[in-house]
């Protein structure tokens, strides 16, 4: 259910795509980030972007939330066109956006439980017994209610993952994105964190892009994934049919090879010659 | 197209640096509104870059008023005019030393610790992180600061003039035996204070503005690094105590 407007909001309906990205082109420091790109985000899924590292999957997540503008191309979210919304309206966009920075962001000088709250202190005026509930229930979820009080420099890294994840989920937004969501994880806080995400989409309908690396997990969470590589978009279809591998791109990335069209190298000059062993033959 | 883009000049970079310090102050008083719904982070900011700044003030402000209490006495001793002692000091005080050397022990106590924080809070994505969550941190993390600097400086430049006065006090009378009586009706009888002491206090405000504005700058701009939080924090006490300084002469031209 959409239940604000924002300008340069169209017409929509529940088959709409909640995302749609159309010739997206971004170039960061002269390289190339993404060639004119086109992706649609279904309502009410989890699609799972993936792809080597260093390919542009956290910065199409700030194209999508509209923290940095593309070269190139349209980026319309639930109706509004990201790209010409100003600060207000983006804002208003982003109440109902959830985000699990890649690095977690909690805010150091708050407690575990004042991080949670704060989203729903600074935008609801709701009793403070309602936040207190609220909050407890989505730390419940990721295992850390008793961790409320602890300030985060006194969690271990998948604790600080789990806080921010709380944090993202608390408003139940409409849009959840979680950037690297099971790094650091242990199997238990894994498999947690996992139905988690599925049960915020089965229960609540809410729509999540999950970048992430763990193929076994994507599997199990995302109903659909797009794979990037070298500035474009390689391959794209559901979880089984993607790790089948039928293209060079999948067959090489799901399997972990280092030789293939996915680069393992960043582009560096020759190696014999940059150690001074070029022409030196024995 | 081969032409060769010239790399602007260090001069240039400086006065751009300056034109951003200009819109980002802008950007601040626009969201100062928006802050006064976080009072409690400006009284909480108040407290720190204030109450727990002075210690330092008091025990500087002190030292400067027995330094100013010997200089002085032996240089009016060699007139014969020691009487004046207090009259000197105080002036020295209110006027010039006490506003200026607050301002420089502000920016070297309280205003690296703001951009060390923002700074800090930029390097960690704590700041992108309001932005996604849709709080500007304009209005909540650098307007409460900016505004707890304006508020703060002039209160600590009063504490420090008070403890100079009674460091010269503690020099002129207690240890070299001036009359106490002699003191302070002389201080009385000269300081005016509109003339004097208010603008003073106008400079210190002047400071104020001047110094949590490049702060909160520096931290706000920082490069997420530690070492650009490094050279944000140096980059802080050197630009605060040269725009201190420059200030000073300018108010102390247009007030005298």
């Amino acid at each position: 259910m959409i239940d604000k407007s924002l300008p340069g909001q169209e017409g929509k309906s529940a088959g709409d795509p909640l995302i749609r990205i159309t010739g997206l082109s971004t170039v960061l420091n002269g390289k190339t980030i993404f060639d004119n790109i086109s992706l649609t985000i279904p309502r009410g899924k989890i699609t799972a972007v993936m792809g080597p590292s260093g390919t542009g999957k956290t910065t199409l997540m700030r194209h999508i939330t509209g923290q940095l503008a593309p070269d190139a191309g349209e980026i319309v979210v639930d109706g509004a066109s990201v790209t010409k919304l100003d600060r207000a309206a983006l804002f208003e966009l982003r109440e109902r956006i959830g985000y699990l920075f890649q690095n977690s962001a909690l805010l150091t000088d708050f407690t575990v439980f004042e991080n949670v709250a704060f989203p729903l202190r600074q935008h609801l005026k709701l009793p403070e017994e309602l936040v207190r509930d609220i909050v407890l229930t989505k730390l419940q979820a990721v295992g850390l209610r008793g961790a409320a009080e602890l300030m985060p420099s006194e969690l271990s890294g998948g604790m600080v993952r789990r806080v921010a994840l709380a944090r993202a989920i608390v408003r139940d937004p409409m849009l959840i994105i979680y950037d690297e969501p099971f790094v650091g994880l242990d199997p238990v806080a894994l498999n947690q964190i996992l139905k988690v995400i599925r049960l915020l989409n089965e229960t609540l309908g809410v729509t999540s892009i999950l970048v992430a690396h763990e193929l076994a997990a994507v599997r199990r969470a995302a109903d659909q994934i797009y794979l990037i590589a070298g500035g474009k978009i390689v391959a794209q279809g559901g979880p089984e049919e993607l790790a089948r591998g039928d293209t060079p791109w999948t067959k090489q990335f799901f399997s972990g090879e280092a030789d293939g069209p996915v680069p393992f190298q960043y582009p560096a000059p020759d190696y014999a010659t940059q150690l001074g062993l070029a022409g030196n033959k024995p | 197209m081969n032409a060769v883009r010239k790399e602007p000049s260090r001069f240039m970079m400086g006065i751009a640096q300056i034109g951003a310090c200009g819109i980002f102050l802008l950007q601040i008083l626009r969201a100062i509104p928006a802050s006064l719904r976080h009072i409690g982070e400006t009284a909480r900011q108040v407290w720190f870059v204030g109450a727990m700044s002075l210690v330092i003030i008091m025990t500087c402000g002190l030292f400067v008023g027995m330094v100013l209490g010997l200089q002085l006495y032996y240089v009016l001793s060699i007139f014969g005019g020691t009487a004046a002692l207090g009259t000197v000091v105080s002036l020295s005080l209110y006027r010039e030393l006490g506003p200026v050397v607050t301002a420089l022990l502000f920016a070297g106590r309280a205003g690296t610790s703001i951009t060390a924080e923002i700074g800090l809070m930029r390097a960690t994505d704590q700041l992108d992180a309001m932005e996604m969550m849709a709080v500007d941190p304009l209005a909540f993390v650098v307007a409460p600061r900016f505004i707890a600097g304006i508020i703060a400086m002039p209160i600590l430049a009063c504490v420090f003039n008070v403890m100079g006065i009674f460091g010269a006090h503690l020099v002129g009378v207690s240890w070299l035996g001036l009359d106490n009586g002699t003191f302070w009706s002389n201080m009385t009888s000269s300081v005016d204070v509109w003339k004097d002491v208010i603008n003073g206090l106008w400079k210190s405000l002047a400071f104020g503005v001047v110094c949590a504005l490049i702060a909160t700058f520096q931290g706000y701009t920082t490069a997420p690094t530690s070492e650009g939080v490094a050279y944000a924090t140096t980059r802080t006490v050197v630009f605060s105590s040269i725009a201190t300084l420059a200030i000073d002469f300018v108010m102390t031209a247009f007030l005298m």
